[in-house]
């Protein structure tokens, strides 16, 4: 089966999980800017890091048949250096004609602090000055109740963002509901120990219904598994799940959210041109 | 949406799955026990009781409620706190 992973840092990976995601079905996938393991010193850092993002990755993905997407911020963890943070978001315009460019992402929080509050509603502004989608991160562990919440109320706050246009990701059982029933799209990330797996995904499937929901690896430099949403496709097959509600889930859905960007001119694999807004 | 199994088909196939879990909680439990110091002060082994009991209780949203204990808590007037203007 064909599928989107719609949150992966392939500049983390090999060149060889390229030809193993190809081979598992991957037609396309889309890789928000993140953390480096180390906060970098400059806004240098990160425009050497964007141009990574806006060139390099997308070569070596379409070297392997897979489409790369990309979003572009400076992460929750550095945004406790606000004044760096305000030079980034003011560097960052410089790259979003760049023709992988899906948005702003993944921003959010990660402590749950006032300055990455501050630096999150700053990326929002930026978002919405250049009509971009969002992809959000949400925090891990203890932090994620209380991080969701808080990023629910600044976003919910905001009358002029498109909710629809929004993907918070990372959900588990306890922020799901609250995503999705704010108008939302919501991303479950299948990532050993501090995440969801497989099984939860597909229960989250089960209870919630497939609408506005998303499966991805958000495979990095950590303890991660980049081809874990095949592994999502094979526990649903397991639990008896039809095709088509697989194939909405892990490649339907991620082409629709991405087709509101006008950054996402995705050939699918029968050719056909999958373009802005189509 | 519901699942397609019935509950003896999942039983079926996850009750190995279930019982390897259980013992590794067991053995962890029992490593705990056996080690040197004192823990039962300590507030995370409050939170892994309290989810112990959750999982006694008949409900089918179990694992939320776990997450719940596991997590801090959210004060919806963060903004105020924070110095934070609300609304658009």
């Amino acid at each position: 089966m064909y599928y989107i992973d719609p949150h992966i840092h392939m500049v983390s990976r090999t060149t060889d999980d390229y030809e193993t995601l190809a081979k598992m079905g991957c037609v396309g996938l889309s890789e928000p800017a993140f953390w480096a393991g180390f906060d970098r010193g400059s806004v240098d850092s990160f425009r050497d890091y964007f141009r990574q993002l806006t060139d390099f990755e997308r070569k070596r993905a379409a070297q392997y048949g897979i489409q790369h997407f990309t979003w572009l911020c400076i992460n929750a963890k550095e945004a406790e250096n606000v004044s760096l943070s305000r030079e980034v978001i003011a560097m960052i315009p410089e790259f979003l004609n760049e023709p992988n460019v899906l948005g702003i992402g993944e921003i959010g929080l990660n402590k749950n602090t006032k300055n990455e509050a501050t630096i999150f509603v700053e990326h929002l502004e930026l978002a919405i000055q250049y009509n971009q989608q969002i992809l959000i991160h949400t925090p891990h562990l203890a932090d994620k109740y209380q991080g969701t919440r808080m990023i629910l109320d600044m976003l919910c706050d905001d009358t002029r963002i498109d909710r629809s246009r929004v993907l918070v990701d990372h959900v588990e059982e306890h922020t799901v509901r609250h995503v999705l029933d704010e108008g939302f799209w919501a991303g479950m990330t299948l990532y050993p120990v501090s995440k969801c797996t497989p099984q939860r995904a597909c229960d989250m499937i089960e209870m919630y219904g497939p609408e506005r929901l998303l499966v991805n690896s958000a495979g990095d430099w950590g303890p991660s598994k980049p081809t874990a949403v095949p592994d999502f496709i094979f526990e649903m097959r397991r639990r008896g799940h039809s095709e088509s509600l697989i194939r909405k889930v892990v490649y339907e859905n991620p082409v629709q959210f991405f087709s509101q960007s006008q950054g996402f001119k995705f050939t699918a694999p029968d050719a056909s041109v999958t373009t802005a807004n189509s | 949406m519901s699942i397609p199994m019935t509950a003896p088909e999942v039983l079926d196939r996850e009750f190995l799955e279930i019982r390897a879990k259980v013992l590794e909680l067991a053995a962890s439990f029992d490593r705990l026990h056996r080690a040197e110091g004192v823990v039962a002060g300590d507030p995370r082994l409050s939170l892994i009781h309290e989810a112990l009991d959750v999982l006694q209780v008949e409900a089918d949203d179990r694992a939320e409620q776990v997450q719940l204990i596991f997590s801090l808590h959210y004060d919806d007037d963060w903004q105020q706190k924070f110095d934070m203007a609300s609304g658009q």
